[in-house]
């Protein structure tokens, strides 16, 4: 296990790795060169000023080279300084960081508490209406986009309730109630967007668990129905489901970028799109990098999950799979 | 033992797939929603709406006589933007599905027949795309300069072909993977070892034995991407790096929507009614194929 782990997050460094370089190269073909930027804003700037400017901020030097003193820099916790927020980009992160992480934390937890006894409802009625009704609504779900339900949840709750915000966050010296009031329709829009797949998933492990021998030992021996849905066959189809969220870190992530852009909620998904579109590269270099950690890390998890709590697993057998 | 002809074969899978209301209802809007794309400006003309013209004195306005759906924040109808919306979003989606299919199918046979350190390179690559964070990282690369590729010559101006070529990028794996685990069972079977020994090349034998074995699993992953694919066109779109103005997008429409919502929530509502009709219905249509083509596979 320790060896398998071992193997892994070396294996996800040089991922992340690969990704800096390559995000760090794509970055560099955005439009809007800083120096530029400064020359067109500034009349009294000569060209000898942006060449001076340009070896100040290193901008002359070949692109490996300045990558590898970004490196240099990350590797000791020195991420840059951020333009667009006039802030060390560790300090920008940090707050967002921690914002995001309770909006996604707090929806993923409301979609599966609604996903579960949904999915488990479904199979338990498999084939018949209710199954085909939650499964409808289940599609629904997945297909539709998770903006449009951010503005109609604005357009129809925020603007007729006057005490529901429509965006924005509480100011920090403000009491948790008011923080929880602006967290309603983000969490509210985030939840309703991962609940359609958390549901299906549910429903089709539940279904399969439901197939398996030891549920006709359980109904051979009598268990009461209500046993054998939960004791036997949900603690079973708990395992797939946990798996799929762990994976579906990547996507929550998305989520939280959309919904963090429409309801101005200062997160990490917003951070993220805001440096992109403001060509603060240090800034939206390291959002891209904490966001495909927090996927590969997502990914481990799964590995270390299933092996948790299935004993016929061992990592050493997924550890081929790479 | 005796194998269904052919003919049998087919009408199987219509029987089966005509049993699907849904997919069968899907298949139809898809047809209609495809019809009106391709006709999009005389289907205007026919309807007397004009998607461009702008009517100061009409702002907003409800709808009516002349504007079914009412009109916008510039005056334009409604209705008319979104028939023309209709073609940015399907020509991104077909497009593309198309293309990340053609890619991860090539990618996928060579790795699952060649094997060695072709796949592992291969299979590595797939899993990294997998592991990318996917809108961050499309909102980056839609933000790239193109001429700074020497891309530029694709760079139209109203951003479809690069919409095309960046989702491309990142929609291609899951094919890849779904045709390489089915090239490497067949690759065992008779008829595979057999060509092999009579001497035919890799080539002859993957376009010919190989790859009409995997068409149908590639027929049902690429349908069930479009839905997918034209969720992104329209996120990238409302967040202003998709389809650009003027052409018409239902992305963009919703943008616009957005800065209107306190006073004209009815905006919003059409826009994405049309992205949700559409993506729901690929995803009926891709559900049913599946059922239809390969029941087997499909489990529940």
């Amino acid at each position: 296990m320790i060896h398998y782990l071992t193997h892994r997050l070396i294996h996800s460094f040089l991922v992340l790795l690969v990704v800096s370089f390559a995000s760090y190269g794509l970055i560099g073909l955005m439009p809007g060169d800083p120096i530029d930027l400064m020359f067109s804003a500034n009349p009294e700037m000569t060209a000898a000023d942006a060449e001076r400017l340009r070896a100040r901020y290193d901008l002359d030097r070949p692109i490996l080279a300045r990558y590898a003193s970004w490196l240099a820099g990350a590797l000791q916790g020195d991420f840059g300084y951020s333009r667009l927020y006039q802030q060390p980009v560790g300090d920008v992160l940090m707050p967002r960081l921690w914002a995001t992480f309770q909006l996604l934390g707090i929806s993923t937890l409301l979609a599966l508490a609604l996903a579960i006894p949904l999915g488990v409802w479904a199979a338990a009625r498999h084939n018949r209406l209710t199954d085909y009704t939650i499964n409808l609504v289940c599609f629904a779900g997945i297909s539709v986009p998770p903006f449009w339900l951010a503005l109609l949840l604005i357009a129809y709750i925020a603007v007729p309730v006057s005490w529901i915000p429509a965006g924005g966050m509480a100011e920090s010296g403000e009491n948790g109630l008011e923080h929880l009031r602006h967290m309603l329709l983000p969490v509210a829009a985030l939840s309703l967007a991962s609940i359609g797949s958390f549901t299906r998933f549910m429903r089709g492990a539940m279904l399969q668990s439901l197939g398996q021998d030891y549920m006709r030992t359980a109904r051979a021996k009598g268990a009461h129905p209500l046993r054998q849905l939960f004791d036997h066959a949900l603690q079973n189809a708990l395992l797939p489901l946990i798996t799929v969220i762990a994976l579906s870190f990547g996507t929550l992530f998305s989520g939280a970028l959309i919904t963090e852009t429409i309801f101005g909620w200062s997160g990490m998904g917003r951070m993220i799109y805001e440096a992109v579109m403001g060509n603060d590269f240090n800034l939206a270099l390291v959002g891209l990098m904490v966001a495909t950690a927090f996927t590969l890390a997502g990914s481990i998890l799964a590995d270390i999950a299933y092996a948790a709590l299935d004993p016929r697993i061992t990592l050493q057998d997924r550890g081929n799979g790479g | 033992m005796t194998h269904p002809t052919p003919l049998r074969r087919g009408q199987r899978i219509r029987g089966n797939f005509l049993r699907n209301r849904l997919a069968v209802l899907s298949l139809f809007i898809l047809i209609l929603l495809v019809l009106t794309a391709l006709t999009g400006p005389h289907l205007l003309a026919l309807l007397h709406l004009d998607g461009f013209e702008t009517d100061l004195f009409n702002l907003k306005g409800p709808p009516g006589p002349g504007h079914p759906l009412g009109t916008d924040e510039l005056g334009r109808d409604v209705l008319a933007r979104l028939i023309l919306g209709s073609q940015a979003s399907l020509s991104v989606g077909l497009i593309t599905a198309l293309t990340a299919a053609i890619l991860g199918s090539i990618i996928g046979i060579c790795a699952g027949y060649f094997g060695g350190w072709l796949d592992s390179l291969l299979m590595r690559l797939t899993d990294g795309v997998i592991a990318l964070p996917l809108l961050p990282l499309l909102i980056v690369l839609s933000a790239l300069d193109f001429d700074k590729i020497g891309l530029g010559a694709f760079a139209d101006g109203s951003g479809l072909m690069r919409l095309v070529m960046i989702i491309s990028l990142v929609a291609w794996p899951t094919v890849a993977r779904l045709v390489r685990a089915e090239t490497l069972s067949l690759k065992q079977r008779e008829f595979v070892v057999a060509a092999r020994a009579q001497g035919a090349t890799p080539f002859f034998i993957m376009r010919r034995h190989i790859f009409p074995n995997v068409q149908a699993s590639i027929v049902i992953a690429t349908t069930l991407s479009i839905g997918n694919i034209i969720l992104l066109e329209s996120v990238l779109s409302f967040l202003g790096l998709g389809i650009r103005p003027p052409t018409p997008s239902w992305g963009t429409m919703l943008t616009n929507a957005q800065d209107y919502i306190w006073d004209s929530p009815n905006l919003a509502l059409w826009p994405g009614l049309a992205i949700f009709i559409t993506v729901i219905a690929f995803n009926f249509l891709g559900d049913g194929l599946q059922d239809a083509l390969d029941p087997k596979q499909h489990q529940q």
